[in-house]
């Protein structure tokens, strides 16, 4: 197993590595130039100054380099510092956002608690909804209750999130003003009523990334279900004599978690993806609406950085599914 | 044994696509999403011969207007009938679907042959296809638009070339399913007598590839080319919605949707339209893709 871990760990370097490559010579080859949008009365020797002041005069190859130093090392040093207050950056440059010259970790680390709140709580709800659906979805195939199932969850992964969400919002906010339509991030929770108006504000945005998840994940669930039911030991275990409860929920149910856990690994990441457009629609502003203003604002270290972020989430919990599976799955581990 | 030899006898021989058709007809599901489906490709393509109003016509006084006998589903603020413009849409919106899902299933499929057949460049294509996976796809796709979109808007003109943009990113960024499926199918294949039989007569590599590799991952790739048409459409209207798809003046349903939420105090009903158009269409797809799948699967049909 440990083997088997180090193994996936040491692939994950070259392709993060090969990704940042790839994202930063898109948006540097890119046609465009950031100095484009200033006024035309600065003189081109001073839009010349600003375009070195923005690290344009180095070759490629340097800022390359240079921007895989900045993440990699100084990023990590500056939050030792923070946490540990032993500073071994000594003030090393960190990566800095063109819009508003101040680090860009630093925005990422105030956008991050709206996105985790809304894109977590809704991941964990759906999750919970999807499990069970999925479990009486196949131990009762082809009942009323799987027919609903099917066809909610069908609509659940057709229909988009900027749909459901706007639909919501006519529905619950426009028509009943049962919930706010937007998001409300200065919103502190101190007591019940304002404990109570979070709950609220939450409620919409997270219902529509739940059913969208849980759409999915039950779907998983029912199929895996489905694959272990007809299994001998399946038989065997009625056989014994054993209560349909235990055979259901501890020997069916342990065995068809293997693909569904490393499913759920796998969403987690394109949920923050998907979660962009969520945070369009309820104007929560959090990751997704930082990366889109970034890319109005063309500010491309935070773009460049903010894209790598959600890479890197792909990859670590690409490896977490593959070790998952491999805890999980005794067989696979030697493959 | 004579009763199975001459009942036998009796039947008409079946085809392969005869059974795959007859399994297709039982999922009700499949069914009436294949009929709404030809029902939308034929409303948006006859669309304006049916309802001759053009969707870029401005009659400004009778913006905003409600559902009338001119209007059947009102106008929006600058009087545009919201029906021409829904059909427009429409029209636009499959063309980008059609486009992109056959631009992913070529590359898809080129890659999955390619990767499967050759051993050779089997682990660096396999290699490509993971990191493909590990991209964060929306994020990017925001990015090369952004970046690309005025260099394409100059050289093609403001609606070719972000069609051409549209189409060519998400046509590049979903090919991986498909060459996954492929290469895997390809791969069992390789190993079967027809195809040692074929070598052995001295067939070349290519038209092994046509005659007999191709056909017989026909399924897997009629399977994905249905959910990547729901998948580019979903794709399509994202973009559109986020403000980064086609311009305003030219409608599709994405657009159409980011419009009218502007509007959702005053007028709510606006966003239905598109938002329904789209979500019953990819439903609708969905459906076909599910019963295709139950259907070109041998182990099922029958049942």
């Amino acid at each position: 197993m440990f083997h088997y871990t180090i193994r996936r760990l040491l692939l994950a370097i070259p392709t993060l590595l090969f990704i940042s490559l790839i994202l930063f010579l898109l948006l540097d080859l890119a046609p465009g130039d950031p100095t484009a949008q200033l006024p035309l009365t600065i003189p081109p020797e001073v839009k010349e100054k600003i375009r070195l002041s923005l690290g344009l005069g180095e070759p490629i190859y340097i800022r390359y380099l240079l921007w895989l130093q900045q993440f990699f090392v100084n990023e990590p040093l500056h939050l030792l510092a923070e946490i540990t207050n032993i500073d071994l950056s000594g003030g090393a440059q960190r990566v800095i956002s063109w819009q508003t010259r101040s680090p860009v970790v630093d925005i990422v680390v105030q956008r991050m608690p709206q996105t985790l709140w809304v894109v977590g709580l809704s991941y964990v709800i759906g999750v919970l909804i999807a499990l069970p659906i999925g479990i009486i979805s196949a131990y009762r195939q082809y009942s009323w209750f799987d027919q609903i199932g099917t066809f909610v969850s069908m609509v659940g992964f057709s229909v988009p999130t900027f749909f459901t969400g706007v639909l919501l919002i006519v529905i619950f906010s426009v028509q009943l003003g049962w919930f706010p339509s937007i998001y409300d991030t200065t919103h502190r929770v101190e007591d019940w009523p304002s404990f109570l108006f979070q709950v609220k504000q939450l409620a919409m945005p997270v219902a529509v990334l739940a059913l969208f998840n849980a759409a999915q994940i039950s779907r998983f669930m029912r199929a895996s279900m489905l694959d272990n039911l007809n299994q001998d030991y399946v038989r065997t275990a009625r056989a014994k004599g054993l209560a349909e409860r235990v055979v259901l929920l501890v020997h069916v149910l342990r065995n068809s978690m293997i693909p569904v856990v490393t499913v759920i690994a796998l969403g987690v990441p394109t949920v923050f993806g998907g979660a962009i457009i969520t945070e369009q629609v309820f104007k929560v502003n959090g990751l997704g609406q930082l990366l889109i203003t970034a890319i109005q604002a063309n500010d491309i270290p935070m773009v460049q950085t903010l894209t790598f972020m959600f890479a890197v989430l792909i990859v670590l919990f690409n490896l977490a599914a593959d070790i998952l599976y491999g805890i999980l799955d005794p067989r696979i581990r030697y493959d | 044994m004579t009763d199975l030899a001459a009942s036998g006898a009796e039947r008409p021989p079946r085809s392969q696509w005869g059974d795959v058709w007859d399994q297709f007809k039982t999922h009700r599901g499949a069914l009436a999403g294949t009929i709404f489906f030809a029902f939308v490709l034929l409303a948006v393509v006859l669309g304006p011969v049916i309802w001759p109003i053009d969707a870029q016509y401005i009659d400004i006084r009778a913006r905003n207007s409600g559902p009338s006998l001119e209007h059947p589903l009102g106008t929006d603020q600058l009087g545009r009938d919201t029906l021409a413009r829904v059909f427009a849409g429409g029209r636009a919106s499959i063309a980008v679907g059609m486009t992109a899902m056959l631009l992913s299933l070529v590359l898809g499929t080129l890659i999955g042959v390619v990767a499967g057949f050759f051993r050779r460049i089997d682990g660096p294509l396999m290699r490509l296809t993971d990191l493909f996976l590990a991209l964060p796809l929306l994020p990017l796709l925001l990015v090369i638009i952004l970046l690309f979109r005025d260099a394409l808007r100059t050289a093609f003109g403001p609606e070719t070339g972000i069609f051409i943009l549209v189409v060519f990113v998400i046509g590049i960024t979903s090919w991986m399913q498909t060459a996954r499926i492929v290469r895997g199918d390809v791969l069992a294949l390789r190993e079967r007598e027809f195809v040692l039989a074929a070598k052995s007569v001295g067939t070349p590599p290519r038209r092994l590839i046509s005659r007999h590799i191709l056909p017989n991952v026909l399924s897997p790739i009629m399977v994905s080319a249905t959910l990547g048409i729901a998948n580019a459409i979903i794709t399509e209207s994202a973009l559109s919605f986020l403000g980064l798809g086609f311009p305003s003046d030219f409608p599709t349903w994405g657009r159409l949707l980011f419009d009218a939420t502007d509007y959702l105090q005053q007028y709510p009903e606006r966003v239905l339209w598109p938002g329904l158009a789209i979500s019953l269409t990819v439903l609708s797809v969905n459906y076909m893709g599910d019963g295709l799948r139950d259907a070109l699967d041998p182990r099922i049909r029958g049942r």
